[in-house]
């Protein structure tokens, strides 16, 4: 979709703010915020895909006023709703009102260091031979869906060039939306700073994207 | 719930007032309601803060660089496939899944971006800086990276070519930057050490400080 999340080469937001001796969180609550999504994902009941999709399905206003453990916890309550773990009455009152579906697992404390060692890999084996291969003059479609995709508008209708065969991964425009898990190959392709952003780019600049397959067309 | 505003809003007072904060009464909610119902354990929660705090940070990657310098071979294996070569010292998981290490050269600079999200190499670097994940950066990067180096008090020179990463799909980028002139014999550890999280991010470069000169 293009929404709020899709920030390359928006202006108007000022300086980059980097702090000296940055502490992990601003806030106590930060920390209980990352630890809560992550155990609440551990329950299985949507992919990382879906939780991307809930967290830029923020109104703009909301977004851009958010900081990102908030655009989190925003986008977990209504994951957690969607899914029937938490309705707005549990919300309301800040305790469990009503019942809740049941998880595929609960992630224990004794299992949390095996769970993150782990991670989640999104590669997949796929019958199919790449289309395309390094060197490969490519361009980008252009297309503009409602739904969930990890083109950005930016780098829509370009030419660029293959860089790199990486692997067949989950497909996340089918993913988020419980399309199942579609696996495309991925590629590396590089563009230039012209062919993005046209007279007056830096000459220096060189810009790559990680780019499903379906996202290009041979130039 | 609505979150407009009819009148100005003051975010800055939220730094001081932990009590009514409205976000720490928001997730301690969530937290309540879901301990309650069984599909937490807070002592998960507990093991997932730590690991973060004392276990997976910029630590992990920096010894993942110093060994890159020190070692050919392990250099050649991290350009080739960079998850296993980090696998081998003990990092992976969660945000780390699929890697891919980039190496600066005199006539290279990369930066990694995550212009859709917050993308970010959590099994080698731990969790992402606020001004990763802000829209300054993340909108930025992709256009004017020169700009905001220099807001990192970063300046290439002119020649030097700008490749920046946007982390669009699951690979992971972590930046091995140049070794330091003048460290010639140094130990792994001692170079590790000068490895910073933002010279892995690309918006830093590493350089040796006086005092070990």
């Amino acid at each position: 979709m293009n929404g709020p999340h899709d920030l390359g080469g928006q202006m108007g937001f000022g300086p980059v703010a980097p702090e000296t001796d940055e502490p992990l969180y601003h806030a106590a609550w930060e920390a209980r915020a990352m630890a809560v999504t992550i155990a609440a994902g551990a329950m299985g009941a949507w992919t990382i895909d879906e939780s991307r999709h809930a967290r830029e399905s923020l109104r703009p206003a909301d977004y851009y006023s958010s900081s990102y453990y908030e655009i989190w916890i925003k986008a977990l309550e209504r994951l957690l709703v969607r899914h029937g773990f938490v309705s707005a009455e549990d919300l309301a009152s800040g305790h469990a009102e009503t019942p809740a579906a049941k998880p595929k697992r609960i992630l224990q404390a004794d299992t949390v260091a095996a769970v993150l060692a782990r991670g989640a890999p999104c590669d997949r084996q796929v019958a199919a031979e790449p289309r395309f291969g390094p060197g490969d003059a490519v361009r980008t479609k252009n297309f503009h869906p409602e739904g969930h995709t990890r083109l950005p508008r930016y780098a829509r209708g370009k030419a660029g060039t293959v860089e790199a065969v990486r692997e067949a991964y989950v497909f996340p425009d089918s993913n988020a939306h419980g399309g199942g898990e579609a696996p495309q190959w991925v590629y590396t392709v590089v563009f230039s700073g012209g062919e993005l952003w046209g007279d007056g780019a830096d000459p220096t600049l060189r810009v790559s994207i990680d780019a499903w397959e379906s996202y290009l067309e041979p130039a | 719930m609505s979150h407009d505003h009819d009148h100005p809003h003051h975010h800055a007072d939220h730094h001081h007032d932990n009590e009514l904060d409205p976000m720490a009464a928001r997730v301690r909610a969530l937290e309540t309601i879901l301990t309650e119902k069984g599909l937490i354990e807070p002592a998960a929660l507990d093991a997932i803060i730590d690991t973060y705090e004392t276990k997976v940070g910029p630590r992990n990657g920096a010894h993942v660089v110093a060994r890159a310098w020190t070692d050919p071979q392990f250099a050649e294996w991290l350009g080739q496939d960079a998850t296993a070569a980090i696998a081998s010292l003990g990092y992976s998981g969660r945000q780390g899944e699929h890697m891919q290490a980039v190496f600066n050269t005199a006539d290279t600079h990369n930066l990694v971006v995550c212009t859709l999200c917050s993308c970010y190499p959590w099994s080698v670097l731990g969790l992402p800086p606020v001004w990763y994940k802000s829209p300054p950066y993340r909108s930025r990067a992709v256009i004017d990276p020169r700009g905001v180096l220099a807001e990192f008090g970063l300046v290439l020179p002119g020649t030097t070519t700008v490749r920046v990463w946007d982390s669009t799909a699951e690979l992971r980028y972590l930046v091995v930057p140049m070794r330091p002139d003048g460290t010639k014999g140094w130990s792994e550890q001692k170079l590790s050490a000068l490895v910073s999280r933002d010279s892995m991010i690309g918006t830093g470069v590493v350089d040796v400080p006086e005092a070990l000169t």
